[in-house]
């Protein structure tokens, strides 16, 4: 453990390829926790299968490049296919929960990722799947630090995918309709607006965000059916820690997250990610006590 | 929740049912009892292939009786009290082993240092750890309480379930009680057949402890502060209710008889290791809280009829559908909360209150009965 972290001292260069590939990561992280934010600010249920949906569509991805598609073209299918995938189970399920107390959406959708995770292992089996879209990588500093060229383009690719949804979210008719219903949706329904229509489309968008995600993660990273947790908790930590409505937290959140993660998988070694990722969840739930202790004393 | 809240009003602790049906279930209640003890007591004899299986049955009892002291009596759901399972599990082993050796030596997993125990220091050591493993467990709670009880809701489904995971994960890290590699306990010094009776018959007693303290606890005062809580956590502290030590004390108790079962368990495994049997989060940890829910929360039964339905829904799966079996305690999961969220005892409840000895007062009883449904529709469309 020690001597890594002397790597980091004494080749400072190092820490430059960490905070690259950590940027680079995070933003996926937070493209699929803006996803879990969204749904968790219109219709209150905590998805606890966001997750499972960002490595669905990372199997989606993977799936149509076995078939023979360009990998790029992977995500716009993977998009598609998790909208589907939402939609439907967005009436199967989720419709029936979002009135009910919170810990049953969270069950329910903990079901639903459990049906996820054991149906993916059934389908595709075990291993560890990736696809290389074959682009390389660029050099820095003699070839030091390497960045891989479709990393970077996953990034601007996520940042377009965040563009695109704040510039529906502030212009369209149906993201002013999800907004209004975020605010008050007793409000919204008194104005017109049919919250069943706009919860059926929130989740829809949200599960195509993370097959996006996924497709995304699919090819930068590896995938296998059981990862699906801990990109739930990462979406968790990152929007309890941001909060909800508020896109640049999540964004900076989501960037921190990945950094953190690669220096923390640097220093102590790949088996203790999951560790790490509770262990900032822990961490994040402490603060946001004691910040609520405090504004109870201030109360009183 | 319309029965609970008539729940509320009557006296349902009274056990003065009205008609003949309740009185004449008063009468046999003793009885009742003492035959479903002397049942239970004699599962080993009469399905000694069983054993085992019945211990687990009894363990899923536990779990159910435990988590529903503050999942349903105290409205707290929370995903992590597996942790006082596997808390429980690795006191017990550190006590049984650390009395007559060093741990730390017992565990390399080298395994250069072979350690026997003779009868006398494996018993003595069973029933220190046994004891330690519930004492100590309660003590985890009252130190975690103030992690976790200062959030509310969903985070702290979330924050509880935490803990667990975390402590699965940094366990594993410890290389004195033998790292993610885990401890082989101390070997049994009698006979395998009378190892099966004596874990199976702890495990009935711890049972029978839990759902006879509980049965006491919920016709206390206590019980009533429990349920104050759940129903209006902001009311009930406003009317004098110390909330957070009653919380504290009901998630104390839950990690008490959590202690211990994780003790037996770890006995009749004989092997633990931090992320699969001690702190088995996405498994046992969720299946307490189902069992409650399919039972019926809040209930003194249901979580016992959950727990034994649960499991044989289980272990038949497991058998007939084994490879699909997560599928289907998924699709379980998620029709029993979504579809089935009052479970088994709580929908009886609905049918027929005045079994349970709620006198539903005023009007006819069919009309009220319809009045409670549309209320209850009506809350749920709310």
């Amino acid at each position: 453990m020690l001597s890594n972290l002397s790597v980091l001292i004494n080749a400072p260069v190092f820490n430059i390829s960490l905070i690259v590939d950590g940027v680079l990561i995070g933003a996926i992280f937070a493209l699929a926790a803006y996803g879990l934010a969204l749904v968790w600010g219109v219709t209150s249920v905590k998805n606890l299968a966001q997750g499972d949906f960002v490595i669905m569509g990372g199997y989606c991805a993977w799936y149509a490049t076995y078939l023979g598609v360009p990998p790029l073209l992977g995500l716009p299918i993977a998009m598609v296919v998790m909208a589907l995938f939402g939609w439907v189970t967005f009436h199967l399920v989720v419709k029936h929960v979002i009135h009910r107390d919170l810990f049953t959406s969270l069950l329910a959708t903990f079901g639903m990722a459990m049906v996820i995770e054991a149906g993916l292992n059934l389908g595709f089996g075990a291993d560890v799947q990736s696809v290389n879209p074959g682009f390389g990588s660029y050099y820095l500093f003699g070839g030091l630090v390497s960045i891989s060229k479709m990393k970077l383009i996953a990034f601007v690719l996520a940042g377009l995918l965040a563009v695109g949804i704040v510039i529906f979210m502030k212009s369209s008719r149906m993201g002013r309709a999800i907004r209004a219903t975020a605010q008050d949706p007793r409000a919204a329904r008194v104005l017109g607006i049919d919250t069943e229509k706009v919860y059926a489309f929130t989740f829809t968008l949200n599960a195509a965000i993370c097959g996006a995600a996924g497709a995304l993660v699919v090819m930068i990273w590896v995938i296998h059916p059981f990862i699906g947790v801990s990109y739930s908790i990462r979406s968790f930590v990152i929007v309890t820690a941001a909060g909800l409505g508020n896109l640049p937290g999540v964004i900076a959140v989501g960037l921190a997250m990945g950094i953190l993660e690669q220096f923390g998988g640097f220093i102590m070694g790949a088996q203790y990610e999951q560790a790490i990722v509770v262990l900032l969840l822990l961490l994040v739930l402490v603060v946001r006590q004691i910040q609520q202790a405090r504004v109870r004393q201030v109360v009183q | 929740m319309s029965v609970q809240e008539a729940s509320r009003f009557a006296d349902e602790r009274a056990a003065v049912p009205s008609g003949t049906l309740g009185q004449k279930a008063a009468r046999f209640k003793p009885l009742g009892y003492a035959g479903l003890l002397a049942a239970c007591a004699a599962v080993p004899f009469v399905f000694p292939g069983y054993t085992n299986t019945a211990s687990v049955l009894l363990l899923m009892v536990i779990f159910a009786l435990a988590w529903d002291v503050q999942g349903g009596q105290m409205g707290y759901n929370s995903l992590g009290n597996i942790f006082f399972f596997g808390a429980g599990m690795y006191i017990s082993a550190v006590f049984q082993i650390g009395l007559w050796t060093d741990v730390g030596a017992y565990t390399r997993p080298d395994g250069l240092v072979k350690a026997t125990f003779t009868a006398q220091q494996y018993y003595i050591g069973l029933g220190v750890g046994f004891i330690a493993s519930g004492i100590l467990s309660a003590v985890l709670a009252i130190a975690f309480g103030w992690i976790v009880f200062g959030l509310r809701g969903p985070y702290f489904a979330i924050g509880s379930w935490g803990v667990a995971v975390a402590a699965g994960e940094l366990l594993s890290t410890v290389e004195w009680v033998g790292g993610g590699g885990g401890i082989a306990m101390p070997a049994f010094p009698g006979d395998p057949g009378f190892r099966k009776l004596l874990f199976y018959y702890m495990m009935l007693a711890v049972a029978v402890a839990t759902f006879a303290f509980l049965r006491w606890l919920y016709t206390t005062r206590f019980g009533l502060a429990l349920n104050a809580i759940r129903d209006d956590e902001e009311k009930a502290e406003a009317m004098g209710i110390h909330t957070t030590r009653y919380k504290t004390l009901a998630w104390t108790i839950s990690a008490f008889f959590l202690g211990f079962s994780g003790a037996i368990f770890g006995n009749i495994v004989a092997f633990i290791d931090p992320r699969n049997v001690a702190f088995p989060t996405l498994t046992f940890g969720i299946y307490m809280v189902l069992m409650v829910l399919l039972g019926g929360k809040g209930t003194l039964w249901g979580p016992i009829i959950g727990a034994v339905v649960f499991d044989v829904i289980k272990e038949v799966t497991w058998t007939y559908f084994l490879g699909w079996q997560n599928v289907v305690l998924g699709l379980l999961i998620i029709v029993i909360v979504v579809f089935f969220e009052q479970g088994i005892v709580g929908s009886i409840k609905e049918w027929r209150p005045e079994w349970f000895g709620i006198r539903v007062v005023g009007k006819a009883e069919p009309a009220t009965r319809a009045e409670m449904a549309a209320a209850s529709k009506a809350e749920a469309a709310e």
